[in-house]
This record gives C-alpha cells, structure tokens and sequence, in this order.
C-alpha cells in the first residue's frame, strides 16, 4: 500500500448548527449558508478566498445543478465544484476530494457543506429510487430500518449476537450525549433495559437502536498550506483515506455481514502507516447499532462476529481506554441527513484541537473516521491527525 | 392468508422494457431469470448487460423458483404507510437455487422458528393489482 504524501492541506474551520427535531420557517439552502458562514468565521478566513465548493445531493430544494445553486446563493465563484453522493459517507468522501483538488492545483481553499430542513409531517423522500422502487418496495421492504434490520438479523443469525450486545452500543451513545449540550439526547440518558424496552420498529431494530431524524447542518474548510496565514486553530490533517463502493440495495449485498469498510478501513490506516491501536478517538457512522458492530469488527479490533464480547471489556467515553463517538455519535446527537456523517468528522476535529470542552481526550492525536452510506454499501475512511 | 394482500393499495412495480419479461412471466404463474449466454451465469435484477462479465447476450430461461433464505425480518412500522395495515409482516432475501439474490415477502406463521438456508419455494400472490413473486 501506498503511504500517503505528507498533505498539502489542512482542515482549518468547522461549522455546525445545532440539531432541531423539527425546522420551521428554514431552507435548506439557508441552513447551507449558515453552516458555511460559521466554518468561514471559525477558520479566521475571508468569504473570498473560498474557490472551491464539494455539496451534497438535495432530495428536496434543489435536486440538480447544486453547486451552482448553491454558489450564487452564497455569492461564490468556485474554480472546483462537485456534488459528492455517498450517503452517509458523502462528509468522509468530501474531505479526501477536497484534499485531491488542492493537491491537484484546481483551487486553494474548499468548503465541503451537508445542511437539511427536517419539516414536521413533510419527510424528504428521494423521488425514483429504481432499481430498489422495482425490487424492494413492491414487496413491502422500503426504507433504510428494513434494510439495517435484515443486515442486523443476518448478524445475530450468524453469529449468535444478542440483543444486549447492540443495545450496550446505544447506551453507550446516549451517555456520551450527557457530556454534548448539543445533541438531541442532551438530558436524555438511556440504559441498556430502556433501549430493550424501546419498541421494536423492524425486528430486531429497536426504537432507540435508530437515528433520529433532524435538521441541521456542518461544514468544513480545507484549505493549502500555503494559504494558512491565520493560526486561528491548530491545523487538523488527512493523513489516510480508504473508500469502496459495493452495491445499492440490501438483496445484492456480497457479504450480508461485512462492508466495504472492511477494505477502506485498513486503506486509511495503512496511507496513514498506523494501526487501528495508534488511534486516540474512534469516530464511526453510526446510523444504527449494528452499523457500529459491523465498523468494529471490519476494522480488526475484534474477530468478526465478535463485537460484543469485546465491548464488554472496554469503555467508550472521552475518559475511557476507546474513545467512541465522544458527541453522543448520531445516535445520540441526531442525524441530520447526510450532514449527520458530518458530525464525525466535525468531532473528531474539535478532539484533534483539544477543544472538546468537557469531553477532551487527553493527548488526542489520531481519529479514524468512518462513513457508511445506503445498505453498508458505500464506505469511505479517513484517518486525521493533530498537530498535539 | 392471501386474500389480505389482494386489497392493499401499496405501489406496485415500476417496470421497465428489460424487466417486462420477468412481471409477464410471473402474472403468467412462471418464473424465469436472465441467463448469460457468455459467462452462463444467471442474473437478478433484469439487466441489460451480465454484470458478471459484461456481455449483452442475456436470454430468459425457466427457473425452478427454488431459494435459500439468506435473512429476515419482521416489519411493525412500515417504510411505506400503505403496507401499515398488514403488520406486522415478514420481508427477506432469499438467494435462488441458480445464484442471485432478491427480496421478497414472506409467507411463513414463526418467524423466530427461521433459519439462515431454510429451503423456500416460491408464491405468486396478487397484491392490488399485480401478481408478486413471494417465497413460503
Ligand atoms: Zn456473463
């Protein structure tokens, strides 16, 4: 494997709004330029030296020619621009591409922007989905909590996995929410019998085993070493990306039991030359419990099928021998579409800072990164480091 | 247990020129898959192109309609609100007897009796208007 160049570039700002169950009277393309006005603000730079733009696709307000949407709601005139569309790996994919564009001379500074409204009874729903709208739905397996319950069942099938396992990994991000006055679940801790007790939305999927859907919204500015005047912040670097991309609906998965994180893990790392053990904070996508089981296992911290009897043993808070999602991860803070992969990322920088108030790891250096999108089909890894 | 399928208005599928042959095939009662002239691999979904090998020399042949269940679930909320009137109810994927994998609704009364390799055959059912290729 390759070892990474040493970068060219940093992550210099992040923004995020704080998540809300419900928006009113917002746009998404409002929330975008929130977002992004705080990372601008955060990075100590000038709105004029963006000159690149890496958005997401917006089911909702603005289905195409996002980017130009977007620079001319912004008043930008980007000289790379790009929708990234991995699910819940678009944050993770944006950040290695930004660093590529930079690299590659097509731009200085990049602002990679996730934002949605979440309007009360109006969900975004994607509008053709085919081939799952032809294959899956008639049969009355729609949406993500069929898939995520089919790939978890098959787990616990496999593998004798207990529902006590999976609770253990909601728990464990409801308590590191008590330390984020931002998330969702600030105040609303839950204990391994809450989350049991919690119904059973698509079996074996518990209520509280699920994300929350919300609006919100992050962004992050990368920008050239070159154009870091402002020593605002201690510069945040990619130091590894691994990304692979496997299939679309949940019938044509490969391995019902794996991801292809278990290829763009060992990638980040090995560009990185570190071993998942050189890793200070484990900031994995975490859309569903079992995503985090699948994470843990495809990153060889444990031998598949293992995640419980290892988590057993160790402890995921800010203070604990494996840092875990130190926000609260989705799970406990809320995801906000796309921009919910964000939060990872957006986390891990603050940790890298040493700027996690009330939560800093001690001497944090190293994060993995994960993002996850569609059926534990698209999958992208970073690993960053700080300059600590 | 089939006629509560029969009043469902939930969407049916959205068919397309390449996979017209598979729904007529199976309002007709049969079941029949892509098979790759090139390769002879078989092929789900319908395709264009074998994925296995790129070739575009697919043709329909009978299948036996045999399967394997690879994993299951019982759905109490519904992705789609139509379906919410007949649950809970149990959604899988089953892995044919010729390779591929699709998913399906599942006509079985103990879903915790379910086991990965359970041998299934197929059902056809008509839901709203369109007969489905569910497995039991
Ligand atoms: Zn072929």
């Amino acid at each position: 494997m390759t070892k990474r160049n040493v970068p060219a570039s940093a992550i210099v700002g992040i923004g995020e709004l704080k998540p809300a169950r419900y928006t009113e009277g917002k746009t998404t393309l409002g929330m975008i330029a929130e977002s992004v006005r705080l990372a601008v603000q955060d990075a100590g730079i000038e709105k004029d030296q963006v000159d690149g733009l890496l958005v997401g696709p917006q089911v909702g307000e603005t289905p195409q020619h996002v980017p130009a949407t977007v620079s001319e709601y912004l008043g930008l005139e980007p000289k790379m621009s790009n929708v990234v569309d991995l699910g819940g790996a678009t944050g993770a994919g944006m950040l290695w591409r930004a660093q590529a564009a930079i690299d590659a001379g097509m731009c200085e500074t990049v602002v990679c922007v996730l934002a949605n409204i979440n309007e009360k009874g109006n969900p975004l729903r994607s509008p053709n989905r085919n081939p799952i709208r032809e294959f899956d739905v008639p049969f009355g397996a729609s949406g993500a909590n069929t898939s995520y319950a089919l790939l978890k069942q098959r787990h616990m099938a496999e593998y004798g996995s207990t529902q006590e396992q999976f609770a253990l990994i909601a728990h464990w991000a409801r308590k590191n929410a008590q330390k984020n006055p931002e998330a969702i679940f600030y105040g609303k801790p839950a204990t391994v019998a809450d989350v049991l007790e919690s119904p059973l939305i698509v079996d074996p999927l518990h209520l509280y085993e699920i994300v929350m859907p919300v609006g919100g919204g992050a962004a992050v500015i990368v920008t050239s070493n070159k154009a870091i005047i402002n020593k605002k912040h201690a510069p945040v670097r990619v130091l590894g990306a691994g990304e692979k991309v496997t299939h679309r609906a949940v019938s044509q998965a490969p391995d019902l039991k794996s991801a292809p994180l278990s290829y763009a893990i060992p990638q980040a790392l090995g560009q990185a030359g570190f071993k998942v053990h050189d890793i200070n904070l484990l900031s994995l996508y975490d859309c569903y419990t079992s995503v985090v089981a699948t994470t843990i296992e495809n990153a060889g911290i444990c031998p598949p099928g293992k995640f419980g009897d290892w988590m057993k043993n160790h402890s995921f808070g800010h203070d604990g021998d494996w840092p875990l999602n130190t926000h609260g991860g989705q799970l406990g803070f809320g995801q906000a579409d796309l921009a919910g992969g964000m939060s990872h990322i957006i986390e891990a920088v603050r940790q890298l800072r040493n700027e996690a108030d009330g939560r800093q790891i001690k001497d944090a250096k190293y994060s993995l990164i994960t993002g996850n999108g569609a059926t534990l089909s698209e999958a992208t890894a970073l690993v960053l480091g700080g300059e600590g | 247990m089939m006629n509560k399928y029969a009043d469902l208005t939930v969407p049916g599928p959205t068919i397309t020129p390449i996979s017209k042959p598979f729904w007529d095939a199976i309002e007709q009662g049969e079941f029949i898959l892509q098979h790759c002239k090139d390769c002879q691999k078989w092929v789900f979904y319908p395709r264009s192109h074998c994925p296995h090998c790129w070739s575009n020399q697919l043709e329909w042949k009978q299948a036996s309609g045999k399967a394997q269940l690879k994993t299951w679930s019982t759905v109490h909320r519904a992705g789609h609100p139509a379906w919410q009137a007949i649950t809970p109810y149990i959604v899988g994927v089953v892995e044919l007897e010729e390779g591929p994998s699709m998913m399906t609704h599942l006509l079985v009364d103990a879903p915790n009796q379910l086991k990965i390799g359970d041998p299934l055959n197929v059902h056809y059912v008509q839901c709203n208007d369109t007969w489905l290729p569910f497995f039991g």
